[in-house]
């Protein structure tokens, strides 16, 4: 049991401050949680994953963009571990820098849905002025299926890595802005924020003191989801044709050009369907660990 | 009752109203000229200004605006920029595959997803548990595009049991009709079913916790007696709510099924716009969708009050 040690480091340090205590009792059930089962699949899956991503000038074998007519449909060979794609190119190598484009629109979308998320959440939680417009167009906005909606953002800007970021992160903040909106609103109402307010602190202090911190654990669970969701959504427009241009590979558009061989080469729309699958079953599983752990009132919920 | 009803249509017309406008907006306030975005970029000059006479982008904003919404209103939602054919009537004559499909999924969820999640919620934390929380999380994360091709490498290309894709309408008869929607239904309700067993799940366990369970069991009331009667029955409300709100993710997944069977209907259109960048198409069936959305929830609220007569408002 590795996790004996910090036990002591937590009674140790009873007299100090209850923050960093509590903080290391948080730690320890993180640790708990992904020591074991399922949950330390997904950690290794994933951590496959951003090494891949990482790594991939190094482990590909060739040039994932470069196109060989005479090598076209090939099999599985030495130099292509996968095969190759109608245009000769190599699926192996493909799929890893696949990885890449996965990984950086889940992680931008995440970071920056959250960001935005939380900044039109504290208005509308604290300032009743505001709420209800807010909370209309988000309603509005969450009315609009994101796939749809990303789409129409896509056809409107002409789709580059930018753009298509930009059109997956928009649905996702509405989301966010809520789950905010009602963690500012539960806390306002806790007697240290009253009390605070009598006293006169600052607005800009309550906001930062008292109310963000409350939205740091759901936020990183919801963050975790959008990830998840964001790689969701950036292959089905890449696999749609909406998305991506084909010289950035990634798994949805490779598999949107492998389908018209689909009967012939199955391997072409299956490889990167794997990698996909994977990857968004670990990260849901991570974020459903966390979630136990960080928000136990939020897993209950659901 | 009747005003609850009446307050909650009348609460769903601003949601409608925004989302009317931002489709409005996404056009008009993308950067750079919109015409130019939709010709592409090899347009002539006739093609830009066709375009932007049938849109009307030369007006001002407000009357751009206001013509909106009196077509929304009037059933009119504009007309193709290629085939110039009505949008309204494109839908009606692609809508009959995507309504089967719909239909298809909505029902294999029902009857696969709540059994599912009432066998779960018996023994929290037990075998059958484990087996379909697991199942759950995987058909949450397998996208529908993934499972769609393997559904097609194992019964249609290995197996040779069903047709790999297409369709016919239900007229030119009812197997063949039924047998090219076999897959997409299962492909498409994997995420569903992971949903809403789910909240079966969940929200049963919560209800065998009350205290008028243990009465009912202390009664000697049999145990499916307790489980259909007393808790999926108070438990209907978060499993219906959830069939509400799953039906945004039902319809991407309408697209994307579409387009993975080469099923003509509505989300297959949707994407067939986007690749011949007619605008006007795309933008009337994202507020079909969303309108579609809109009132199903509605429903759905209005339905809380039939399936638990405590709630009132």
């Amino acid at each position: 049991m590795k996790i004996s040690a910090p036990s002591d480091a937590a009674g140790g340090c009873a007299h100090e401050d209850a923050q960093p205590s509590r903080r290391r009792l948080i730690l320890r059930h993180l640790l708990r949680a992904f020591g074991t089962g399922p949950a330390l699949v997904a950690l290794v899956i994933l951590l496959l994953v951003v090494l891949m991503a990482l790594f991939a000038p190094l482990l590909a074998t060739a040039d994932p963009i470069a196109i060989a007519p005479a090598e076209r449909l090939s099999g599985s060979s030495a130099n292509h571990p996968l095969g190759t794609d109608a245009y000769g190119r190599d699926i192996y190598s493909r799929v890893l820098y696949g990885a890449r484009v996965s990984l950086i629109v889940g992680a931008g979308a995440a970071l920056v849905s959250v960001a935005i998320g939380l900044v039109i959440g504290v208005l509308a939680g604290y300032f009743p002025a505001v709420d209800s417009v807010i909370m209309r167009t988000m309603d509005g906005v969450m009315a609009i299926p994101s796939i749809l909606l990303a789409i129409a953002l896509i056809s409107l800007t002409g789709a580059s890595l930018m753009t298509v970021m930009v059109a997956i992160t928009i649905p996702e903040i509405p989301r966010v802005v809520r789950l905010v909106r009602s963690v500012i609103l539960n806390v306002r109402s806790e007697a240290y924020v009253e009390a605070a307010v009598t006293l006169g602190s600052p607005v800009r202090r309550i906001l930062m003191r008292h109310m963000v911190p409350n939205t740091i654990a759901p936020l990183i669970v919801q963050g975790t989801f959008v990830f998840a969701s964001a790689i969701l959504t950036e292959a089905t427009l890449s696999f749609l044709g909406a998305g991506l241009p084909t010289e950035i590979p990634s798994w949805g558009n490779i598999m949107s050009e492998g389908r018209s061989y689909f009967q012939l080469f199955p391997g072409l729309v299956l490889w990167p369907g794997i990698a996909l699958a994977l990857t968004l079953l670990s990260v849901n599983v991570l974020g459903d660990v966390l979630r136990d752990t960080l928000d136990p009132k939020m897993a209950k919920r659901t | 009752m009747l005003s609850y009803v009446l307050k909650r249509v009348l609460s769903s017309v601003p949601v409608m109203i925004v989302v009317a406008v931002v489709i409005f907006a996404l056009l008009r306030l993308t950067p750079g000229d919109p015409a130019a975005v939709l010709a592409g970029n090899d347009a002539t000059a006739e093609q830009l200004a066709k375009i932007r006479e049938s849109l009307e982008l030369d007006e001002p904003i407000l009357v751009q605006l206001l013509t909106w919404f009196r077509n929304l209103l009037a059933g009119d939602l504009g007309e193709s920029l290629l085939s110039g054919i009505p949008v309204v009537r494109m839908i009606g004559e692609r809508v009959g595959p995507t309504l089967a499909l719909a239909a298809g999924t909505i029902s294999v969820t029902i009857l696969v997803a709540i059994p599912m999640g009432i066998v779960a919620a018996r023994r929290p934390g037990g075998v059958l548990d484990r087996m379909v929380m697991a199942l759950s999380v995987l058909g949450f994360s397998v996208p529908i595009f993934v499972t769609g091709y393997v559904l097609i490498y194992l019964f249609a290309l290995k197996l040779g049991w069903l047709p790999v894709q297409g369709y016919r309408p239900p007229g030119d008869g009812l197997w063949s009709f039924a047998q090219r929607l076999i897959l997409p239904v299962l492909a498409l309700s994997g995420v569903y079913v992971a949903l809403v067993a789910r909240i079966t799940r969940s929200s049963i366990i919560e209800v065998l916790g009350e205290d008028y369970i243990r009465t009912a069991r202390a009664k000697g009331a049999p145990e499916r007696r307790i489980l259909l009667r007393h808790a999926l029955r108070n438990a209907a409300v978060p499993i219906v709510t959830i069939i509400g709100i799953g039906i945004a993710s039902l319809i991407t997944g309408v697209v994307v099924t579409e387009s993975v069977f080469n099923l003509p209907g509505l989300g297959r259109l949707v994407v067939e716009a986007v690749l011949a960048r007619d605008y006007p198409v795309i933008q009337g069936l994202i507020l079909l969708f969303s309108f579609t959305y809109i009132l199903i929830n509605l429903v759905v609220d209005i339905l809380y009050t039939v399936f638990d007569p405590r709630i009132r408002y």
